[in-house]
C-alpha cells in the first residue's frame, strides 16, 4: 500500500514536470507547425535562472517564502528568451521548407547549451533550501517529500490555467482559429505576428517554469535539456504532436512507465518508452489525440 | 542531330569532372607522403564522415527525408566490429565490414519498415526515438557493450591477412589504413554516385519534388523510400565500421543523437541539393571540429552560430552557394 501510493505520487510528479515541457513543444507545433529542438534547452534556462537567482536571495539572507517565487524567475526568463528568438530565428523561416526549421532549432540548442556553461559553468547548480522547507508529509502510511506534492500541485495548476486560457479566453479563441488556418484568421485582422509570439513565449514559460520547479530536487545541470527533449518527443509522439490533451495523457503514460521502469525494469526503461512511442505511432500515425 | 548538339557538352562536362576526380584522387594519393601523421589522420576521418554523410544524404538530398537518427547506423556500424572482435576474436578488417554493414543494412530493414510509414517531422522524431532505443541499450547492457567506456578496438589485419597490424600504430594508420579507408570510401562514393544517376535515383528525386506526382507515373512510393532508406543505412554503417579502428574505440556516444546531428550539420553545410556537397561538408566540419574542441571549450557555440548562419543566409551550402556564384559570374544577366 505504502509502495502504490509513493510510486503513484512519484508518476505524478514526473508527470507534471513532463507535461509542462511538452505542452509547450505541443503548442509552438499545434499554433505554427514548427517543432522546436531547442525546447529542452529553453526548459534549462529555467533551471538555471530559478537557480541563480534563488542562490542570490539565499546569500542576501531573503525569508524562505520569497524563495518560492523566485522559482517565477525561471519561467520569466524563459518566456522572455523565447519572446525574442521567434521574431528573429524563427519567423523568417515560416516559408521555408520544414528541414530548414528543425535546422535552426537545432543550431539553437547547441547556442543554448554552450551558453549556459559559459553563464554558470559545469558545475551543476540547486537550492535546497526549497525541499528542505517543506520537509516530508505523511500520507496515510506513506512519509512523501513535501517539495514533491508542491511540484505535482504546481503541474496540476498550470494544466488547469491553459486549458482556461486556451478553452476559456477571448486570446485563446484567436489561438485556435490562427492554429486552424493562419491565413483565413489573418484575413480577418487577427495580428498573427503577436499571436506566434505569444504562442511561443507561454510554451517557453512552461518549460521554464517546469524547469525551475524540478531545479531544487534534480539540479540544473549541463545536458538537463537535452534529456528532457527526447522524452518531451515521447510525450508528444504518444499524445499526439500538436494536442494539449495528449501532452497531458502522453506525460501521465510516461511518468507512469518511468516509475514502473526504474523499480522493475531499470535497463531498458528508455527503450520501453521509445517503443511505446514507436508502436503508438505504428498504430495511430498521428498519436492519441492528434489530428493527422 | 539535336540529341548530338545537346549530348556534346554534356559529356564535355563529364570529362572536365573526371579529369578533376583524376586529380583530386593523384592529390589523396600521394598526401600522406608530404603531410604529417596526424593531418593523414584529419584525412581519414573526412573521408569516412563523407561516406556517413553520402549515406544520409541520399534520403534528405534524394528522397527528401530528414533522418535525425543517423547515429543509429554508425554506431552499429562500429559496434558491429567490436562485439566482433570480443566475441568472436575477429581481427579481419574485410570481415568487420561485412559484418558492420550487413548489421546495419539489417537495421536499415527494421527501422525503415517503420519510419517509411511517415514523412516530415514524424519521420525525423521516429528514426531519432528509434535510434535513442539503441543508445540506450548499449549504455545500460553494459555486459555486451562496455557501457559509457565502450569497447576497445586494436588495428585490424587488412585484406585477409595480407598487411599485419604493424607495430607503429600511428605510421599504420596513416599509410596503410589510410589507402584502405581511401580505396574503400572512394569506391562507395563511385556506388552512391551510380545510384543516384540510375532510373532508381530519378525516381527518388520525383518522389521528394513531389509524391503524387511520381506515384501517378507508376513510382512505388513507400518501397523506393524503404530501399533509400535501407540503402542509406548501409552506407552509413560502412563508414561506422571504418571509423572504429581510426578512433581504436567505440564508445555510446556515437549511438547518442547529437551525433545525428552532426551528420545533419555535414551535409547541410556542403549542402544537400548537391551530390558534392555532403562530401565537403563532412571535409570542413571535421577541420572545423578539430580546430574548434582544440581552441575553445565553447565549440558547440561556434557550430550553432554557424548552423544558424547558413540556415538564414546560405540554405544552399558551400557548394551550392559556390555554383550559384559560379553560374551567376558565367551569365550575370541572370
Amino acid at each position: 500500500m505504502e509502495i502504490l501510493i509513493v510510486q503513484t505520487l512519484n508518476s505524478l510528479f514526473y508527470a507534471s514536470i513532463l507535461f509542462l515541457i511538452a505542452c509547450g513543444l505541443t503548442l509552438v507545433y499545434g499554433v505554427m507547425r514548427i517543432v522546436n529542438m531547442a525546447h529542452g534547452n529553453i526548459y534549462a534556462v529555467g533551471a538555471y535562472v530559478a537557480a541563480w537567482t534563488i542562490g542570490l536571495a539565499v546569500a542576501a539572507k531573503f525569508p524562505v517564502a520569497m524563495l518560492f517565487f523566485l522559482l517565477l524567475s525561471g519561467a520569466g526568463a524563459a518566456a522572455l528568451l523565447g519572446a525574442a528568438l521567434e521574431p528573429t530565428l524563427l519567423r523568417p523561416l515560416y516559408r521555408r521548407a520544414e528541414e530548414y526549421q528543425l535546422l535552426i532549432t537545432f543550431g539553437l540548442l547547441l547556442i543554448l547549451e554552450d551558453l549556459m556553461r559559459l553563464l554558470w559553468g559545469s558545475h551543476p547548480l540547486t537550492a535546497s533550501e526549497l525541499p528542505d522547507a517543506f520537509g516530508s508529509v505523511h500520507i496515510l502510511a506513506a512519509a512523501y517529500p513535501g517539495y514533491n506534492l508542491f511540484v505535482i500541485v504546481v503541474g496540476i495548476v498550470a494544466a488547469g490555467a491553459l486549458w482556461a486560457f486556451v478553452y476559456r479566453t477571448r486570446f485563446g479563441v484567436i489561438l485556435r482559429a490562427t492554429a486552424q488556418d493562419m491565413r483565413m484568421a489573418a484575413a480577418l485582422g487577427v495580428d498573427v505576428k503577436r499571436v506566434y509570439v505569444l504562442a511561443f513565449a507561454i510554451g517557453c514559460f512552461l518549460a521554464g517554469l517546469g524547469g525551475a520547479v524540478v531545479m531544487p530536487i534534480s539540479g540544473a545541470v549541463l545536458g538537463m535539456g537535452v534529456d528532457a527533449l527526447i522524452l518531451a518527443f515521447v510525450v508528444v509522439v504518444i499524445g499526439g504532436l500538436g494536442s494539449l490533451e495528449g501532452a497531458l495523457v502522453g506525460a501521465l503514460i510516461v511518468g507512469a512507465v518511468r516509475t514502473l521502469g526504474i523499480t522493475y525494469f531499470a535497463e531498458i526503461e528508455l527503450a520501453v518508452l521509445y517503443l511505446i512511442a514507436a508502436v503508438v505511432l505504428f498504430v495511430r500515425p498521428a498519436g492519441l489525440f492528434g489530428r493527422a | 542531330m539535336s540529341a548530338v548538339i545537346s549530348v556534346a557538352p554534356r559529356s564535355m562536362m563529364a570529362a572536365w569532372q573526371l579529369w578533376a576526380c583524376a586529380a583530386v584522387i593523384a592529390v589523396l594519393a600521394v598526401l600522406p607522403w608530404i603531410i604529417d601523421p596526424f593531418q593523414t589522420l584529419q584525412i581519414s576521418y573526412g573521408l569516412i564522415f563523407a561516406v556517413a554523410a553520402l549515406g544520409f544524404n541520399l534520403l534528405l538530398g534524394y528522397t527528401g527525408l530528414l533522418s535525425f537518427g543517423h547515429a543509429a547506423f554508425f554506431g552499429t556500424g562500429a559496434y558491429a566490429a567490436a562485439l566482433l572482435l570480443k566475441f568472436l576474436g575477429v581481427k579481419s578488417m574485410e570481415l568487420y565490414i561485412v559484418g558492420g554493414v550487413g548489421a546495419s543494412l539489417l537495421l536499415g530493414v527494421i527501422m525503415g519498415a517503420v519510419c517509411v510509414r511517415y514523412t516530415r517531422i514524424f519521420f525525423s522524431i521516429l528514426a531519432l526515438a528509434l535510434s535513442q532505443v539503441l543508445w540506450s541499450l548499449a549504455l545500460k547492457f553494459f555486459w555486451v557493450s562496455g557501457g559509457t567506456d565502450g569497447l576497445r578496438v586494436p588495428t585490424p589485419t587488412l585484406l585477409g591477412g595480407l598487411v599485419e597490424a604493424a607495430a607503429d600504430k600511428t605510421a599504420f594508420l596513416a599509410h596503410q589504413y589510410y589507402y584502405y579507408v581511401l580505396v574503400v570510401s572512394l569506391a562507395a562514393v563511385a556506388i552512391m554516385w551510380l545510384m543516384v544517376r540510375s532510373p532508381f535515383g530519378v525516381a527518388l528525386q520525383a518522389i521528394r519534388d513531389n509524391e503524387v506526382r511520381a506515384e501517378f507515373v507508376g513510382v512505388r512510393v513507400r518501397r523506393y523510400r524503404f530501399i533509400a532508406f535501407v540503402a542509406s543505412a548501409g552506407f552509413t554503417g560502412l563508414a561506422g565500421t571504418l571509423w572504429v579502428p581510426l578512433n581504436g574505440l567505440t564508445t555510446p556516444d556515437i549511438l547518442y543523437w547529437p551525433f545525428s546531428g552532426k551528420i545533419v550539420f555535414m551535409a547541410v553545410l556542403g549542402g544537400f541539393r548537391t551530390f558534392l556537397g555532403p562530401i565537403v561538408g563532412a571535409f570542413v566540419y571535421n577541420y572545423l571540429e578539430t580546430f574548434a574542441v582544440g581552441y575553445t571549450i565553447y565549440w558547440q557555440l561556434l557550430l550553432g552560430v554557424i548552423l544558424v548562419v547558413l540556415v538564414l543566409a546560405m540554405p544552399a551550402g558551400l557548394v551550392g552557394t559556390a555554383i550559384q556564384l559560379f553560374k551567376h559570374s558565367r551569365n550575370p544577366a541572370r
